[in-house]
């Protein structure tokens, strides 16, 4: 076989590993149901949700509560099939939580209380002000 | 006043870059197709477009830069992005916090390079500074802020306020200005926001140096000879490049506090991806006589570059990682264009390269395994699968765009744990990158075949193999594969060592820049082996500090009470005080020794502030602090056996945009970093628990005890002013000055109020003084005996919560950085000297 073809080879199969494992080690963004039923059948993968923060009637983040010395923070998020769950995350309450718009956590189902590993949210060079 | 003709100016100037580098862009194109060199009327029309539009595109910064170093909160973009107390250094890094800025510094650098191509290569200039000009034209088009019918091109950064805001205040007064600007983000406000962004652009603007002579090379006939004009400048952009990267990535270890240099994150990985390709075409190009495999690859790689650069910008810009990354750019509604910029230059670029594939020289002939242009040629494929690997999960929100226009729905997520998923793939890759560089070293100085191969392999091999073996017996290195990665690193380094002295000894400094860059990557490589694989907490802890928390975030969480020792490692520990900068003033001061007043960046002296026998400020003085919501901890480190001590100061910012955010304080030794950073601070706007009220009834001069702290009550002082109530003439305010002795000696005074007012009533509010935990309130004042009462509560004492992290040898990873660096330089030196003779001596 040429050398060419060998390396062909091996740049494909390495091509192709990547891709699938790309797909295999892809989380995926979920509604809280789909959450909950995966967590449920014994999977522990780490997904993806995209919500808002509940609102109350004046427009202000509701919900939310710091833990003892604020060490942690949960928070109720309204997912995109308007299902509302409390969100545990066990790091103190990044405040611009409260300013999002859009909040992606990452975590799965713990004996039926979601905790978040990761929070999603905007970076500084994202702010844009709207009020004077 | 609005000063409205500035900004009239400014997009005035915005459209005439636009338009004139269209023109210039034009001109240049029938100078190429009249095959015109030198001073032949197209190309010198072309040539004076495009120095007017570089003109034109320094004065639209200058004129957003005046805006915004003058307050002239008018503006929307000198609003959002800047304010009255910003230091000068951070207005300019004010200036490209926006998307419209950084676009303005891009295509200014550009515009720059442009002058430089023009100046320095009248042969390729035509051809060139088309693709210069359109790529301009492009970059204009996205601060343009042009409406057609329902088509906004790009997004101007000289809108009034007033045009974007949509508040009442304007229906009042339309000529209303704010006071002050909401300012440069407080995380921002850092050296690296100065510099970091400025030269990660500079990196993008100069790939498209390369590309362009791609292109030129292309369309003109011209496949070989653009490599030679073209590879300085690839060298060049790699540099700046990587050292943006490298910056940026510094930076998060330094101040954000991402826990790491490299977090994997959308936005970092689009722009290693484009690196890394770059990389790989500058490999290729120096082997282009040779091997036709490696003049097509070239051709191929560096528009990919280009391309991906496109591609980053795409995807930080156009708000399509929203939901996947933590910094992308505010979304202006720019990504229909961002998306026509990159279609365009790609489908352009595949029609030139189509067009010239069959007219490309090409050999049927393989390379020969004992060659260098196939060593090179598997270097240069490793780093292209490197980024492959990047760039197919970082793309996968690109993905499901694209399925949701088919009317299909993904819910496809990038990996949830980004660090563990690409390190996996990439260390693999790294280390294939260590081997290939230390071999095809050999291969690239002499040719040699398979005996003369073993006879040179040999040595760097066996001493290699016996540095690691020591390196990791002396570490205590276990795991396999860091071993290999030990080997490996050792390995290249070994062997672009013995190629490097080689080079020295026949006195051919100016041709190192290959082995010394190389030798910089396998330190780098060594380097982050140590200092993330042998990361450890060191802040290790029994107690629970919170329940909320894991097990594994309890146990590497040391609370820290104020002024009592504990055990870290090696160390003995103390948390001191807590400080807040005073503008002007040489060291951070205490925060007890200060009071808030209405502006948060004025603060009043409690006690005299002494540094070094200066005093410089009486209590009642007033000190600016230009960013009052940094707050300091000192914590001192006191080594157990040697006793060696120092103070690390990590801060917390009360960042009103972002909460509160901690940035560590780095003790760097030889060997390792003590990182450490405030995790929490419980006391901060906390309900704080008070004990029950004691009584303490005492005379001047009289000791009693304040929390176990000896306090001496020094007098009554009649106070004119208190800020609470304005005190009419008939009424009277004193405080009583109690001072409490603490540890070290340290002083505090406590200065409780007591206010009669003229109906009688009594305003006694109390004293905290945090130090000793304790709150005083002067209760009341007994004439007949002379003596006050004191009312005094103690609560728990102040602590902290720190977390430290040892992170070894990471100096050989900034070093490694270093000699990178320098390789780099002295590659570009040589490229740039060849391409200047041949082009003296009028060769191509």
């Amino acid at each position: 076989m040429k050398k060419s073809s060998i390396i062909s080879l091996i740049v494909i199969a390495v091509a192709v590993t990547v891709i699938i494992s790309t797909s295999a080690d892809a989380s995926a963004y979920l509604s809280f149901d789909e959450a909950y039923e995966l967590a449920e059948n014994g999977k522990s993968n780490k997904i993806h949700v995209v919500g808002q923060l509940k609102k109350d009637a004046n427009g202000k983040p509701t919900g939310i509560f710091a833990g003892p010395n604020k060490l942690s923070v949960s928070f109720v998020l309204v997912d995109n099939n308007m299902k509302e769950q409390t969100v545990y995350y066990n790091e103190p309450m990044p405040a611009d939580l409260l300013r999002s718009e859009q909040v992606v956590v990452v975590g799965n189902y713990q004996n039926d209380r979601f905790i978040a590993d990761r929070i999603v949210l905007k970076c500084p060079s994202k702010y844009e002000e709207t009020e004077l | 006043m609005i000063h409205q003709s500035l900004g009239d100016i400014g997009h005035l100037l915005i459209i005439i870059s636009f338009v004139t580098s269209i023109v210039a862009a034009f001109a240049y194109f029938k100078a190429t197709v009249n095959k015109e060199i030198g001073q032949d009327p197209w190309i010198r029309f072309a040539r004076l477009t495009f120095i007017i539009h570089g003109l034109a595109v320094i004065g639209v910064v200058s004129v957003l830069f005046t805006i915004i170093y003058n307050n002239y909160f008018e503006y929307h973009y000198a609003w959002s992005h800047s304010s009255v107390n910003l230091a000068t250094e951070y207005m300019i890094a004010s200036f490209w916090e926006g998307q419209e800025g950084s676009f303005m510094v891009w295509a200014l650098w550009q515009a720059l390079l442009g002058f430089v191509i023009i100046k320095t290569n009248k042969k390729w200039e035509a051809p060139v500074m088309t693709v210069f000009a359109f790529v301009q034209a492009f970059l204009a088009s996205m601060i343009l802020g042009v409406v057609f019918g329902d088509v906004k091109l790009g997004s101007s950064p000289f809108l009034l306020l007033r045009d974007v805001l949509n508040d009442p205040v304007f229906l009042i007064n339309p000529n209303y200005v704010p006071d002050d600007g909401t300012g440069l983000n407080p995380v921002l406000q850092n050296y690296w926001m100065v510099i970091h962004p400025p030269t990660l652009f500079l990196g993008f603007a100069t790939t498209l140096v390369p590309f362009s002579y791609a292109i030129a090379g292309l369309w003109t006939g011209k496949y070989k000879e653009w490599i030679r004009p073209a590879l300085p400048w690839a060298i060049f952009s790699a540099l700046t490049l990587g050292v943006g990267i490298l910056m940026g990535g510094y930076w998060a270890y330094e101040t954000l506090n991402f826990g790491g240099y490299w977090n994997w994150d959308p936005v970092e990985n689009a722009v290693y991806v484009p690196w890394l390709v770059l990389v790989a075409a500058i490999h290729t190009m120096i082997t282009f006589k040779k091997s036709a495999t490696a003049l097509k690859t070239s051709i191929v790689l560096v528009i990919a570059t280009f391309i991906l650069i496109l591609y980053s910008t795409f995807l930080t810009r156009s708000g399509i990682l929203a939901n996947a990354s933590v910094h992308t750019f505010t979304d202006l509604g720019l990504s229909g264009q961002l998306l026509i910029y990159l279609l365009f230059f790609l489908v352009a670029s595949i029609f030139f390269a189509v067009r010239a594939w069959g007219k490309i020289p090409s050999s049927e002939k393989e390379a020969s395994t004992y060659s260098r242009e196939f060593w090179i040629f598997i270097g240069a494929l490793t780093l292209c699968l490197m980024a492959f690997q990047v760039i197919i999960p970082t793309s996968i929100p690109v993905f499901n765009k694209i399925i949701e226009l088919f009317g299909k729905v993904s819910n496809i997520a990038p990996p949830a744990d980004q660090i563990e998923y690409y390190s996996k793939f990439q260390v693999w890759f790294a280390i294939a990158l260590a081997i290939l560089s230390g071999t095809g070293q050999f291969f690239f100085w002499n040719k040699m075949d398979k005996k003369e191969f073993a006879n040179a392999i040999a040595i760097p091999l066996i001493i290699a193999l016996l540095i690691s073996a020591i390196i990791f017996i002396v570490a205590k290195i276990f795991n396999p594969l860091y071993i290999l990665i030990l080997i490996a690193g050792i390995y290249s380094i070994v062997a672009n060592a013995t190629i490097l002295t080689k080079l020295f000894k026949s006195k051919s400094y100016k041709l190192a820049g290959g082995s010394v860059a190389h030798i910089g990557i396998a330190l780098m490589l060594v380097g982050i082996m140590f200092s993330e694989g042998y990361s450890r907490h060191i802040s290790l802890n029994t107690l629970t500090v919170s329940l909320a928390w894991t097990d594994e975030r309890n146990s590497t969480s040391l609370p820290l009470f104020l002024n009592e020792p504990s055990q870290m490692d090696n160390y003995e520990i103390t948390y001191r005080k807590e400080l807040i900068e005073a503008t002007d003033l040489p060291e951070l001061i205490k925060k007890s020794y200060v009071e808030d007043t209405d502006d948060p960046y004025y603060k009043v002296a409690r006690q005299p502030i002494v540094i070094e026998g200066k005093t410089w400020a009486q209590p009642g003085d007033t000190l600016y602090s230009q960013n009052p919501e940094n707050t300091y901890y000192q914590i001192d480190f006191k080594h157990r056996v040697t006793g060696k001590a120092f103070s690390l100061f990590p801060r917390i910012q009360i960042n009103k945009q972002m909460g509160d955010m901690a940035s560590p304080d780095i003790k760097k030794l030889w060997n390792r970093d003590i990182y450490t950073h405030v995790s929490a601070v419980p006391f901060f706007d906390e309900e704080v628990e008070w004990s029950e009220k004691v009584m303490e009834e005492v005379r001047k001069g009289d000791r009693f005890f304040v929390n176990d702290y000896v306090a001496t009550f020094e007098g009554l002082q009649r106070v004119e002013n208190v800020s609470f109530t304005d005190l009419r003439e008939d009424e009277v305010a004193v405080k009583a000055n109690i001072t409490i002795l603490a540890e070290d000696g340290e002083k505090y005074l406590a200065q409780p109020l007591y206010v009669i007012k003229r109906d009688g009533r009594v305003a006694n509010p109390p004293d905290v003084v945090k130090e000793v935990a304790s709150r005083l309130t002067l209760e009341s004042i007994n004439p007949d005996s002379g003596s006050v009462t004191l009312g005094v509560n103690t609560t728990q004492k102040d602590y902290i919560i720190v977390e430290s992290i040892e992170k070894p040898h990471i100096n050989v990873l900034w070093i490694g950085t270093l000699i990178m660096t320098l390789g780099f330089i002295i590659a570009i030196r040589r490229r740039y000297i060849e391409f200047q003779m041949m082009r003296d001596k009028g060769v191509e």
